[in-house]
């Protein structure tokens, strides 16, 4: 293996003129994919969302993209696969699209302009995910912990997107898509999708 | 794979167990699309069988990937038959309670909810034991359906509640179906041969240690549900080791029929 080849590095390290050339190609990648959304949420891109993972590789070997699922039946992927593909297509590079799996993928990974673009489109951001971690892993350890009548816990401070109220109601865990939960504001009485913590 | 064929064998079986049980759970509740007792329902039902049949999928693709000559996901899932299925015999049972021989009944919600409350309780400890895997592709989907997981138990146990703890009725129906579902949770934990296997050398979970805490669970929510823990005997079911009730060939003639109608089919 040369240097050249040494994919891991070739975005981070420049290993002389073909380093470099490979370093403006990578870049190139993801200006472009830059362009591409979920396509249930067409206002935030897939690297803000934390799907496109990686772009690696040079150009005599091929460049893989690396996309991470979100849900796990989530339909949205195999869009995202073929987006992905005809951008690079239209970039004129020879690529291939790599789903990965671990790290599985969590809300956690989405940017703060993510939550900002979320909020902006009507959709309110997912609160952090390390209480249900917590909550989960506390579940075989103490299995006393795992009870279910905190109904009300999960829904605090969910900030209506519409008039910022935290006057908030859950009318369902399940929405218009895996992602997300139905809510109410009590206050200007609009209903709001949440982004589930995942 | 270095070991031996047996314990590959063993792995194999072990995946096809976790991804048969994922598929059939998912398509028997995807009856309730479009049949739910209330629209947040419906929607709910169909987003849980999302999460399950997107498990499903990335098991069978990794049971492929073991197996190999030619083995797909879609061989795996649409061109076996029920007596090669390795599901738990309770997520077969239609969504009512038990009937002599072929007869069916309405859809009982209450039914839906129990065996999901059963069900999802359980997978909750085994895909949290599972990140812990040997097998690591197996870890990594572990890591993902424990978050389905989460929301899964969540809703049923929120509905278990509100039924038991909710009218007569309610409560009358939520404890028939418990009464008729608890007797087939003793296949969990009688392990079989593969499960066995797997639980020795790393690559699966010990079954029969998750059996303490999956009681606790289930005893916390039914007193909050104010419903009686039925006593679990009689018949021990058998589906994972791939005898079943009549009902399987029924879900899976409807789940396949269009596959095999159209096997070059691409979609």
């Amino acid at each position: 293996m040369n240097a050249a080849s040494t994919t891991s590095l070739g975005s981070k390290v420049s290993t002389g003129a073909e380093g470099s050339h490979t370093d403006e190609s990578l870049s190139e990648i993801w200006r472009a994919l830059e362009t591409l959304t979920d396509p249930e949420i067409p206002v935030v891109s897939l690297r803000e969302m934390g799907i496109l993972r990686d772009v690696r590789g040079d150009a005599l070997h091929g460049f893989e993209v690396v996309i991470t699922p979100t849900y796990s039946g989530c339909p949205a992927m195999e869009q995202i696969h073929d987006d992905v593909l005809a951008t690079m297509q239209q970039v004129g590079l020879k690529a291939s699209v790599v789903t990965q799996l671990a790290p599985a993928w969590t809300t956690d990974w989405m940017t703060a302009e993510a939550h900002e673009k979320l909020r902006a489109y009507g959709i309110a951001p997912p609160l952090a995910c390390a209480t249900s971690a917590a909550y989960a892993n506390a579940s075989e350890s103490k299995a006393h912990v795992l009870t279910f009548a905190k109904r009300t816990a999960a829904n605090q401070n969910i900030a209506c997107p519409q008039c910022t109220s935290d006057n908030t109601t859950e009318i369902s865990h399940f929405g218009s898509t895996a992602c997300k939960a139905l809510y109410k504001c009590l206050a200007c009485l609009e209903t709001f999708d949440y982004f589930k913590p995942y | 794979m270095a070991g031996s064929s047996h314990a590959d064998a063993a792995h194999i079986d072990y995946i096809l167990h976790l991804a048969d049980n994922a598929v059939v759970l998912g398509q028997r509740n995807g009856e309730w699309c479009g049949h739910g007792p209330v629209l947040e329902e419906d929607i709910a039902m169909t987003n849980m069988s999302l999460d399950l049949i997107g498990q499903a999928r990335m098991l069978y693709q990794h049971a492929a990937s073991l197996l190999g000559d030619g083995a797909t996901e879609d061989s795996l899932s649409y061109f076996r038959d029920a007596h090669v299925f390795r599901n738990y015999t309770l997520l077969e049972l239609p969504h009512h309670g038990a009937l002599v021989g072929y007869a069916i009944d309405n859809r009982d919600y209450a039914v839906t909810i129990v065996r999901n409350f059963l069900y999802s309780s359980l997978m909750l400890l085994v895909w949290n034991r599972l990140q812990n895997s040997s097998d690591t592709q197996l870890a990594a989907i572990a890591a993902k359906s424990l978050k389905e997981v989460r929301y899964h138990v969540r809703h049923a146990g929120d509905w278990l509640v509100r039924f038991g703890d909710g009218t007569t009725e309610s409560h009358d129906k939520a404890q028939a179906a418990l009464d008729h579902l608890m007797p087939y949770t003793q296949e969990f934990w009688r392990a079989s041969d593969f499960e066995s296997c797997v639980a020795a050398n790393g690559v699966g979970a010990d079954i029969t240690s998750l059996r303490y805490t999956w009681e606790i669970q289930l005893q916390n929510t039914l007193s909050e549900a104010t419903l009686q823990m039925p006593t679990a005997g009689g018949f021990i079911t058998t589906g994972k080791q791939q005898v079943h009730s009549e009902h399987l060939t029924f879900l899976l003639e409807e789940m396949q029929s269009l596959a095999r109608r159209h096997p070059e089919g691409v979609w």
